[in-house]
């Protein structure tokens, strides 16, 4: 399979009061056709940042991206024009975003809003585009489709307009669909009709899927691959059952330790991490996990160790090997 | 929709009894009363003038008697005269019965006229200059605004912000005599003072014919009142729409692929536009009553005059019908604005 999309060194900052926050820093990573990659990681930690910078969609003043290459059908998403992205964003990359009560327009009808993509990117009228949205509606779900085409998003409940969000990304086909946190506000059961709909419209249409969040019970189920982010870095990257199976970097490790199960018989403590997520005012010169590693050595506190292979397909950003606590 | 404007209809008439009981109640409170002079008139005199004013009979009579000369219609065979104490401001003749409503009593400071007067004669120019004022205030200070937000923190927003700043902080008092000596005396384009507007009106306020005549004298004083109002819309527009692109939606709407043109105009104006039209409702109210300054400083023959003199002069009659005329036109504008809600936000209904 060919690489769809390919980031490399992707760097955003942002101006703020408190000085310049480095919320993304260097990061890389590819997308294969058809492939479901994994974003994971605590809030804060740079994930939504990067997939908004890809699309250009960060607010800036205050944020920028500083460095790096989003290469898509073999141009720079980061360098094109305003007008060449635009055509790009919605068309053949899209996004659905975490909230889905406040993510849609509350003064405009679910049609309306549905029916734009088509009639921006493929040129429809607004009777063809809303038999389109008919159309895509069944298919995620909605019942009565054509005579809720008329209602206002508030007159859906959470998980609906999620499915609207979803239909809404997808309404002119892309081929990189990007879920940022898509199912962190709603409840439990609705979650997994949730993804259980990705799933199902991802073996329909075949786009390939960027997924952020930090849920990692639903990544196992749904990814390929999974990318873990710490404080504006990628620190480690496997295929999904690798990661699960033979988790390498200590934070990996704490936060598939943090996961209560359900089989568990000893009634002890969930697992946390201790500490507190870095603040980013500075590019630190040290691995930024380090304050809060059971693992850190002396070399950890000196020198921010980079994405080294571990493994077929797995990498890991860490100085130590914690399945004999030495160094590497 | 017909329900709910039929309910805050009825609302109105509870909040005209109560400021009437209040408004009452405080002017008759105030030392002082309509006939008093420097050099006292002879008791004989001043006891007919009240006894004619019915002034001698205690306060609740005389309440009770101005609430009846309003509220109640009357019913008659006589044709309306030019009667000070019998002048109704709707006369309808029924067969051969005339029903007539709304008596406000006689001024009594302006000794020929009528509140019933004041409110043909003068109401129909203050509201012609409000409405204008208004106009000039949405059209300068809207744009403004969207034109700050959108270029926030350039040379746009800031020149944009300066003007709107330099029209709260420029009265009319200073701003009026300016534009009169430049326009009016200085280049003789526009007559310094009048209004051009003369009875009759259609639709009770409107001119009759808008020519030059009527346009040279009403191109300052709306400017002059309005600039005020627009920086207020424009600063209210620039903190809404600011607050508006910053939402989830716009996001949404940008990831989708729209151009910036489109954001803007579908996805995040009818949005910022509520605060403004809460302001409007007031600000209706406020203009077309009368602005005593603006009037007084272009000769304009309006109401604004009234609602500070009648105070002075102890003129009963007058501070009444004043403050209930503005009662009504502040509830009405806020009715309207409530209906203007519903249209611009979906999630706003009244049934």
């Amino acid at each position: 399979m060919t690489d769809l999309l390919t980031v490399a060194g992707l760097e955003t900052q942002f101006r703020t009061r408190e000085g310049l926050v480095h919320a993304v820093n260097g990061v890389s990573f590819n997308l294969k056709e058809g492939e479901t990659l994994g974003i994971v990681g605590e809030s804060g930690c740079g994930k939504s940042v990067t997939v908004m910078s890809m699309l250009r969609l960060i607010p800036s003043p205050p944020g920028k991206v500083v460095a790096g290459q989003a290469i898509y059908q073999g141009k720079d998403l980061l360098k094109m024009s305003d007008e060449e992205i635009r055509h790009i964003r919605g068309a053949q990359i899209s996004m659905v975003f975490q909230d889905p009560m406040t993510s849609f327009n509350p003064v405009l009808t679910i049609g309306r809003q549905l029916a734009e993509p088509l009639e921006i990117h493929n040129g429809l009228s607004l009777q063809q585009a809303y038999d389109r949205a008919v159309q895509m509606l069944e298919m995620v779900g909605i019942p009565r489709a054509k005579e809720r085409l008329n209602d206002y998003p508030h007159q859906f409940s959470g998980g609906m307009r999620q499915r609207v969000m979803i239909a809404m990304a997808l309404i002119c086909s892309p081929q990189i669909l990007i879920a940022d946190e898509p199912t962190t506000a709603l409840d439990v059961t609705i979650q997994a009709q949730i993804v259980e709909l990705v799933k199902r419209l991802r073996d329909e249409l075949g786009m390939a899927i960027i997924w952020i969040t930090h849920d990692l019970g639903i990544i196992a189920g749904l990814a390929d691959r999974v990318s873990v982010m710490y404080g504006g870095y990628i620190i480690e990257e496997a295929l999904v059952k690798e990661l699960y199976a033979n988790p390498t970097h200590p934070y990996t490790l704490g936060l598939l330790n943090s996961l209560p199960r359900m089989d568990e018989t000893d009634h002890r403590r969930l697992y946390s991490i201790d500490g507190l997520p870095p603040v980013l005012l500075e590019k630190p010169n040290y691995c930024p996990f380090a304050p809060r590693c059971a693992y850190a050595v002396e070399h950890c506190w000196h020198e921010n160790p980079s994405l080294i292979p571990v493994g077929p397909g797995h990498t890991v950003a860490c100085w130590v090997d914690p399945a004999t606590g030495r160094e590497r | 929709m017909g329900r709910y404007i039929a309910r805050r209809l009825i609302y109105l008439f509870v909040v005209l009894f109560v400021v009437s009981v209040i408004t009452f109640g405080l002017m008759h409170a105030v030392p002082g009363g309509p006939f008093d002079r420097e050099k006292k008139l002879p008791k004989e005199i001043m006891e007919n003038l009240n006894k004619r004013y019915h002034l001698d009979e205690p306060l609740v009579m005389q309440y009770g008697r101005y609430m009846y000369d309003v509220m109640i219609p009357h019913f008659s065979i006589k044709a309306p005269t030019s009667s000070l104490l019998d002048d109704h401001l709707f006369n309808v003749k029924v067969g051969p019965i005339w029903i007539k409503w709304m008596n406000f009593g006689p001024s009594y400071s302006s000794r020929s006229r009528t509140v019933n007067d004041i409110f043909r004669d003068q109401l129909p120019i203050s509201m012609q200059l409000g409405l204008m004022a208004l106009f000039v205030a949405l059209v300068i200070g809207l744009p403004l605004g969207i034109l700050a937000a959108l270029k926030q923190n350039t040379i746009f927003d800031y020149l944009g912000m300066s003007v709107a700043i330099f029209g709260v902080s420029v009265p009319v008092i200073v701003l009026g005599p300016i534009l009169i000596y430049i326009f009016g005396v200085s280049l003789k384009l526009l007559p310094p003072t009048g209004w051009g507007a003369k009875p009759p009106y259609v639709l009770g306020f409107l001119p009759a014919k808008l020519d030059w005549n009527f346009w040279k004298y009403a191109i300052m004083p709306p400017i002059a009142l309005g600039l005020g109002s627009s920086a207020i819309i424009a600063r209210l527009t620039r903190a809404s729409l600011l607050q508006v692109i910053r939402e989830d939606y716009i996001r949404t709407a940008r990831a989708k692929g729209l151009q910036e043109r489109l954001v803007i105009t579908r996805h995040a104006l009818k949005n910022s536009l509520i605060p403004v039209v809460t302001i409007l409702g007031p600000m209706f109210a406020a203009l077309v009553t009368g602005t005593f300054v603006t009037e007084l400083t272009f000769g304009i023959p309006g109401m604004g005059k009234y609602f500070v003199t009648s105070i002075t002069n102890r003129d009963y009659p007058v501070i009444m019908g004043t403050i209930l005329l503005y009662v009504v036109f502040l509830v009405i504008a806020n009715l309207v604005v409530d209906i203007l809600y519903a249209y611009l936000d979906p999630r706003i209904r009244y049934d």
